[in-house]
Order: structure tokens, then sequence, then C-alpha cells
């Protein structure tokens, strides 16, 4: 059900400051794809663009097309909502909703559409728990709140709950920044397993990270501080490690800046 | 909040202080002028614990004077007779009304302020929320007299087609059934706590909505949520205890709330079964109106109605302290 | 048959119908014109105009909101027009409020009105002023804060550097339970002192009860503002030696002076409006009494319960409450804007 994203002049502002300017790429579906690049170079903006989340901040507004399958998700008509339904998202910092059971979190996306029953409902949260390598760790505890689990864990949790509504697409904005590096290697795991279902996108810090879990990557860049990022380039992940067609590529990932 | 981390401007500690001097400082209470300053503060905290012990024992010891002499039925008598030989008097017409009273004020403002909140933080245009908030923070200084005196000359008129309105299409429950009297009654009194209330109420949630933290808001409309499903999921959980705290505070003030129900209040010592008819009182209403004919005893029985009083505040207090308690397990503090 | 066409005919995911945007402004206007027209053929008030109009709005948008666009963006668009109506329904009285008071109050409000008392004016005739009410009101306030700001301040500074163990926290307990206290109790309490030792009716008496309002208030303000003096500050200060006590009055009530100052005037602001401990122990006066010490004294709050209460109507008194109200809201406001331009002026620069 993975869907194809191809993107094409797109430029992303902040009120009148442009973040990020006329990028252009195609993610290919059932891929993990990786953003790397330096701090402030954008990378993050342009995945929230990707569905539609960058609008919610405050004077956020972007130009271009995002085209997911053929279909614009900046065309009229198009309901935010349902774009945000088919393109999932995990945040750098575990956001189980704290006042929510961890059932509760698992189905809270299930619940907005439509009514299951409960049975249905029990199987979705359990397939989505196991889909997510939580099953085990939470089966126990279902009723207790997400907010006692453990960082990794909580981060865990929220990936099923996104994976829980079957989007076609799930994008990871630096899901491991805030986690030990076990929590962290059980979700790279984790990423290479859910690859199979869904597109992925991942914006990460670390390279050794993306060089681990990625098809491709893409590596984003900004001239000077105040300046709108901008994609360098994009390539499978071998390539861009071994021998990119950018120098300031290669700079940036054997660690000459950044 | 972790104030350590506040600030990162202030001097670094000097590498070698002296230990022993900054740990008997710490202590407090080593040189004359510590001393003293410790005694200033620490005398002030028990000051104000002797204050809230005097305000219990003077207020039973007049009461109990009161409550001796009283040949009705401290709880049930329906009347307030403090000047008879023996005096005969009852808080259950006041009892009634404060509560009624109170219930109609909650009502209508909870709702209505737990909205204008969401309005502020959630639905307003930016440039129009901050103005608003502003004034509102301003409204809830309003003195209560004001409050009283609008209520009394502008509010009260405008009641009366509320009132027939009412009285056409509600009046068979008996509640809603009018005379066609003056609209001094328990529901305008309601009304205008309400009024009164709604800024205190409001501003709190305000606070306690915009401290939602948006990781939680940009999770539900990640999971593709429409506006108000973000306020349903991750919004109004979140704000619950705080919302109710808020309520408990405005409960309070309409409670104890004297010179907006004495000004618009036409008072009689009996029960109306209908919200719309004049008559019945509150404890604050009544101490006011009956304070000036009232002899030694009679303000002593008065003394004994604002003793029960202060005890139902103190309950309403309590109990939002529990609520809130309860809920901590699910608070967001931890998050 | 090409791929392409069956991709074309399936329904789009994303797309959905939905409502224009100008849709709730002419759902909004619709209803206020259906209300006027059912108001003025049963013959209704403007208010219930405005309820049925508000009833019609939300009814509208659900009904065309649901069948054009489903029934959770419906619900979404209920809870927007409900919330914008809460709104509406609410600033209609609060508006008027202020309205009324600034309308009314100018008309008697000059000089001679500030600077006279009501000495030989019969409430029901026009003329006199409220020389005397704000005298009672300032010198009632004014003791007040002396007795309470510095206790308050204190108790607070007690708990944030010293506070630990059991009285700290009875203290914290009751000062929590002190802000819940009706006014009038406060009143009460002092009364019941006042009948023990059978005392008259005078103007320190109201100072006390106000005092006691006034406490809660401040330590808990208080008590905020020290909090935010960041750690570091104090360690920095006391890791050169300095004692205890000249650390907090020279670093730490120095960082916080603004915010304590606000949370006072804020204090001040709402003891000034009280009404009832005045009424039960101050009793009011008609004439000047310049001695908060011995016999009645009016004050601003009182003066305009009075003269509402005891004109049986009199036009010219009602005048004369609206134009104190006006003074004391003025009051009121002007200490309120004062205390938080100091908040915002004096604000702790936290680092960066």
């Amino acid at each position: 059900m993975a869907k194809r994203i191809d993107v094409s002049g797109l430029t992303a502002y902040y009120g009148s400051h442009k973040a990020i300017e006329d990028i252009s790429m195609t993610v290919e579906p059932r891929s993990v794809t990786a953003f790397i690049g330096p701090s402030g170079c954008g990378k993050s903006t342009f995945l929230r663009t990707l569905n539609r989340m960058h609008e919610v901040t405050p004077g956020g507004r972007v130009e271009g097309k995002v085209l997911l399958d053929d279909e614009d998700l900046y065309g009229t008509g198009v309901d935010p909502v349902s774009v945000r339904r088919e393109v999932g998202m995990v945040f750098q910092r575990p956001n189980p909703f704290p006042t929510m059971s961890i059932f509760e979190n698992v189905a809270a996306g299930l619940r907005l559409n439509g009514s299951y029953k409960k049975s249905e409902l029990s199987d979705i949260v359990e397939k989505s728990l196991k889909g997510a390598n939580l099953w085990n760790e939470v089966k126990d505890r279902l009723n207790k709140p997400g907010s006692g689990l453990s960082g990794g864990q909580q981060q865990r949790l929220c990936i099923a709950r996104a994976i829980a509504v079957e989007p076609k697409v799930l994008l990871m904005d630096e899901p491991c920044s805030a986690l030990d590096p076990i929590s962290t290697l059980a979700i790279e795991d984790l990423i290479g397993e859910l690859k199979e279902r869904f597109t992925i996108v991942i914006v990460t810090h670390n390279m050794q990270q993306a060089a681990r879990v990625s098809d491709r990557t893409a590596f984003f860049n900004l001239s000077a501080v105040g300046q709108p990022g901008r994609l360098i380039e994009i390539d499978d992940t071998e390539r861009i490690f071994s021998n990119p067609s950018v120098q300031a590529t290669e700079d940036y990932i054997s660690g000459r800046f950044g | 909040m972790d104030i350590s981390t506040q600030t990162t401007d202030a001097p670094p500690p000097t590498p070698e202080p002296d230990v022993a001097r900054l740990k008997s400082n710490s202590r407090g209470a080593t040189r004359p002028g510590d001393r003293i300053f410790l005694g200033l503060s620490r005398g002030s905290g028990i000051l104000l614990l002797v204050v809230m012990a005097a305000i219990a024992v003077f207020l039973t010891y007049r009461a109990s004077l009161a409550i001796s002499k009283d040949h009705g039925n401290f709880l049930t008598t329906f009347e307030w007779n403090t000047n008879l030989t023996p005096p005969s008097f009852g808080i259950a017409v006041l009892a009634f009304g404060t509560i009624v009273s109170s219930i109609i004020a909650m009502a209508l403002a909870v709702p209505v302020a737990v909205a204008i909140a969401l309005f502020l933080t959630h639905y307003a245009p930016r440039k129009l929320s901050g103005p608003i908030a502003y004034v509102i923070d301003l409204l809830a200084a309003v003195p209560s007299i004001v409050y009283g005196l609008w209520g009394a000359l502008i509010l009260v008129p405008h009641m009366q087609g509320l009132y027939g309105w009412l009285n056409d299409y509600l009046g068979w429950t008996g509640i809603f059934s009018w005379d066609g009297g003056a609209p001094r009654a328990m529901l305008t009194v309601g009304i205008l706590l309400a009024i009164m209330i709604l800024p205190i109420i409001t501003n709190v949630s305000r606070e306690v909505f915009r401290q939602v933290p948006r990781m939680h808001e940009e999770a539900a409309l990640a999971l593709g949520a429409t506006r108000w499903e973000v306020v349903r999921m991750a919004v109004l959980p979140f704000g619950r205890s705080g919302v109710i705290s808020a309520s408990m505070l405005g409960l309070g003030r309409a409670l104890g709330e004297t010179m907006a129900v004495a000004t618009v209040l036409s008072p009689s010592y009996d029960i109306q079964a209908s919200l719309l008819d004049p008559g019945g009182g509150t404890f604050a209403q009544n101490i006011a109106s009956k304070f000036g004919e009232a002899t030694e005893q009679g303000r002593d029985a008065l003394i004994a109605s604002g003793l029960v009083l202060f005890v139902i505040t103190l309950l309403v207090n309590g109990a939002a302290r529990a609520i809130i308690a309860r809920r901590k397990e699910y608070s967001g503090a931890n998050a | 048959m090409s791929t392409a066409a069956v991709t074309d005919k399936r329904p789009s995911t994303l797309r959905a119908a939905s409502l224009p945007k100008w849709s709730p402004w002419a759902i909004a206007g619709g209803s206020i014109v259906l209300a006027i027209a059912i108001g003025l053929a049963g013959g209704l008030t403007k208010v219930q105009w405005g309820l049925i109009a508000a009833v019609l709005f939300i009814l509208g948008t659900y009904g065309i909101a649901a069948r054009v666009e489903g029934r959770r963006q419906a619900k979404d668009r209920v809870a927007t027009s409900l919330v914008w109506v809460a709104f509406l329904i609410a600033v209609v009285p609060l508006v008027s409020l202020v309205w009324v008071t600034i309308s009314r109050g100018v008309k008697v409000l000059n000089l001679y009105f500030l600077t006279h008392s009501m000495g030989v004016v019969a409430d029901s005739e026009p003329g006199g002023g409220i020389y005397h009410a704000i005298i009672g009101s300032l010198e009632q306030v004014g003791l007040a804060t002396l007795i309470g700001a510095p206790i308050g301040v204190m108790t607070a500074i007690y708990l944030v550097e010293y506070g630990r163990g059991r009285l700290a926290s009875a203290v914290t307990f009751f000062v929590d339970v002190m802000t819940g206290i009706p006014s009038i109790v406060a009143g009460l309490f002092i009364l019941s002192l006042m009948l023990i030792f059978k005392m008259q009716p005078f103007g320190f008496a109201g100072s006390l009860a106000l005092a006691i309002l006034m406490m809660p208030v401040v330590v808990r303000s208080t008590e905020e503002m020290l909090k935010l003096v960041p750690n570091e500050l104090r360690e920095a200060s006391l890791a050169l030696g300095v004692p205890k006590w000249r650390t907090i009055l020279k670093v730490v009530l120095p960082t916080s002076i603004g915010g304590i100052t606000t949370g006072i005037m804020l204090a001040i602001a709402r003891i000034a409006g009280e009404t009832a401990p005045v009424l039960l122990l101050v009793f009011g006066n008609p004439f000047i009494n310049n001695n908060p010490f011995e016999g009645a004294q009016a004050s601003l709050p009182l003066y305009i319960y009075q003269q509402y209460s005891q004109s049986a109507g009199a036009n010219a008194a009602y005048d004369r409450a609206w134009a104190a109200s006006l003074t004391l809201i003025a009051f009121v406001m002007i200490l309120n804007l004062v205390a938080r331009g100091i908040a915002r002026w004096k604000a702790p620069k936290t680092g960066r």
C-alpha cells in the first residue's frame, strides 16, 4: 500500500523568512530515505511539508508541489486532515498522550474514524504493537498510562500509534535523538522491518544511522546562516557515503564541517 | 519548573568556597543578622497560622453563644428571628439559596469560560486573542459591588423578557414558573454570579490550555485529527484538572459573594420552588442585609451562619484538591 | 482498458468535499436575518433575537456541514461555531458593564464630586460627593497594605528560602485555605473580636479584615517570583561568603522586586473593591472622618452600596453610585495597568 512521493519546486516559509528553497526529489515506495545535513538546513521543515504539518506553525506556508502517487497534497480542495491520515509522523521526542493508557494511545487514531467493535480494536492494537516490537513488553499493562514507559518504549508506542491507522507513508523526525544507544538500535531494527509495508522518510543527525538504515540519502545544506536550505544531492546511500558527486557532501560526511 | 536551568549568566561560583561557613549559613541562625531575619520570616509564617486558628476559634466561640440560645433548630428552622426572646433561627433557607445560586452560576459559567479559553488559545486569530485576554484579565479585577450595581440597575430590567419566555415554555415544570413580579430572583442572581466568575475561570483555564505541550497537539494532528479532535484528544484531557481547580476558584467566589447578591435579590426568609420567583437568600447576602438592625445576639447568630459558609468553602476547596491529587497519575507533568 | 483511466475514476482519498471559506459568514448572516424575522413576527426582545440567531447558526452549521463534508468535519465546525458563540454571548454583558459604568459615571463625576462629602446632602437629592469615601478607602487600604504586605512577603521568603519541614508545609497548606476565605467571613472574624471587646465600628477594624484577605494573595505571588530567581545567583553570593540574610536582601529581593511589587499592587486592587467587611466593621459615615482609629468611616465600595440601597430609587443617588463606581474602577484599573507595566519593565532578564 506504500505510495511514492514526488516533490517538485518546493519552497517553504516562516512568515517572510524563507526556510527551504526549490526542492525537488522522488521518494520510492517501500524504501527508507534519510535526510542528513547540518542544523538549520531545513530538513525537518521539509519533512513537515510532506504531511502538511508545516502550515500548523504560525506563519508557515508552502509553494510548490508534493505529489503522493500523482495527487498533489497542496492542490485545491485537498483536506490537510486527510493528508495526515495518509502520511503518518513520528516526532523527535516521544509524545504519547499523557492522559491516555497504552491501549488508548494506539487506538487514538482509529477512534477518530468511524466506530470499531471492541474486538476489532483490540486486534488492531495488538497487531500495531507487535508491528512496533512493543507487544511483549506491554501486553500485561495495556491499561497503564503510556507516560510510564521508558523513552525508547514510548517512541515505539508512538510508532505503533502511527502505523495503527495504516498510513501510506511514515515520516520520522530524528526519532532516536532523545534515546539511548540500545533503544536506538531497537528503533533502527524496527525501521528495517517497517519498510516492507511503508514508504519511510527519516531525518537524522547521525550519519552512521543514515548509513545503517536507509536505501537512499538526501543531503541538505545552506549557503550561510539566514539563507534558505537547499537539497544538495540525493542518491543511493552507498554512493553518498562512498563517492558523492558533490564536494560539499563529501566534506560533510567526512566531518569537515557541520 | 526547573529553576536551576533558567539562567546561565550567573557568575560562576568561586572555585574554593569556605565550605564550613557556607554550610552553617545555609542552616541559617548563626550570625545575629541571620538569626533576626530568620526569626522575622518564620514569625510571619507563624502569625499567619495564628490568624487562621484565631478565625476558627473566635467564630466558633461566638457561634456557640448564639446557637446555645437558639430556640429553633439551627440547621432546619425556616426563620431568622434573632431579636425575640428566646430567639429562633436556622440556616436551611440560606444553605438552599447559596447552593442553588452557585449551581446556576457554575452551570452557566464553566462551559462558557472553557469555550472562551479555547477560543483564545486555539481558535481566535492571534492578533485578536492577545488584547482580548488582556481585557478579560482586567475584568477579573472589577470590584463585585460594581457588578452588583450593574446587575440591579441594568441586568434586572433586561431579565423580564427571558423570564416571560421561560414561564411560557417551561412554566409547567414549576421550576420556571413566574408570577410577573420584578425578576429579582435566584435565576438572576445565578446569572449575575456567572458573569462575575466568568473572567476568573476563563483566565485560569486559558493559562492551563496554553501550557499544553505542542508536541501532544502535533501528535494528534499527525494522526489526522481535525481541530476539534485535537482539542478533545490533547487539550481538554491535559487541562482537565486545571479547569477543575479554576472552576473551584470560581465556585468559592460565587458561594461567598455578598454585594452582587445583596443588590439584586429581593430576599425573603423562605424557599421558593420556582427559580423565577423573588425570595430566598444566601449566607453572605443575609449577613449583609440583616447586619444593620441586628443586636449583639443577632450578630452572633449571623456569625454562626458565617461559620457555616466558611466550612462549606473549606469543603469545596478540599474537594478540588482531592480531585486534582487523584488525577496526578495521568497528568502530563512527567511527560 | 488503460490503468490511467481506472485510477482517474477512483475517488480521491485526499480530496474531500468542503464548504467554501465564506460559508460560516453566510450561515451566520442567514441565521441573523431569520432570527430577526422570527423576532419581529413574535414580538420578541433583542436578547431573544440574539439567542435564536445563535441557536440557528449552530444548527445550520451542523446540518449543512454534515450534508456536504461529513460528520467529523461537521462536528469540527460546530465546535468552532460554539466557541465563537460562547465568546460573543459572554462579551455582551461584560461590554455592557464597562459601557454603562463609563457613560453613566461621567454624568456627575467632576472636581466638585471628588472634593465634597455627603455631609448635609440627603440621599435622594442631587449634590454631594465622595471625598469622605476616598479618604476612608485610602486610609483603610493603606493600613491594610502596611500590615498585610510585609507579613505576606516575609512569609513567602520563609517558605522559599528557609522553608523545610512541618511548619513550612503547614503554612503552605493554610495559605491555600486562607485564599478561599470569603471576604464577609474575614469581616465576621474581626466583628467577633469587636463584640468581645465591646468596640464600635472604626476604620482600622476594616483594615485588619482587608489585611487578612490580602496576605495569602501576596504570599502566593511573592513565592512565585522568588522561585524564579535562579539558584546560581544565591550560590554565587553565598560562595563569596555573604551571609544568607544579606544574600536575600541584596541579591534575591532586588532580582524579584518587580514581580513582588506587581503582586502587592494586584492585591491592593483586589481589597480596594471589597465591600462586605467594610460594611460590617467600618459601617459608613456621610461626614468626613480623617481618623481611621476612631469612629465610623466611609469607603468607596461601601458608598456605592449605600447610595444604591438607601436611596429608595432616587436618580440622584444612582448617578452618584455610578460616578463612584467609575472612580473605583479607574483606581483599580490604574493599579492593574501600572502593576503590569512594572512586571513587564522589571521582568527578570533570564539569560539566553
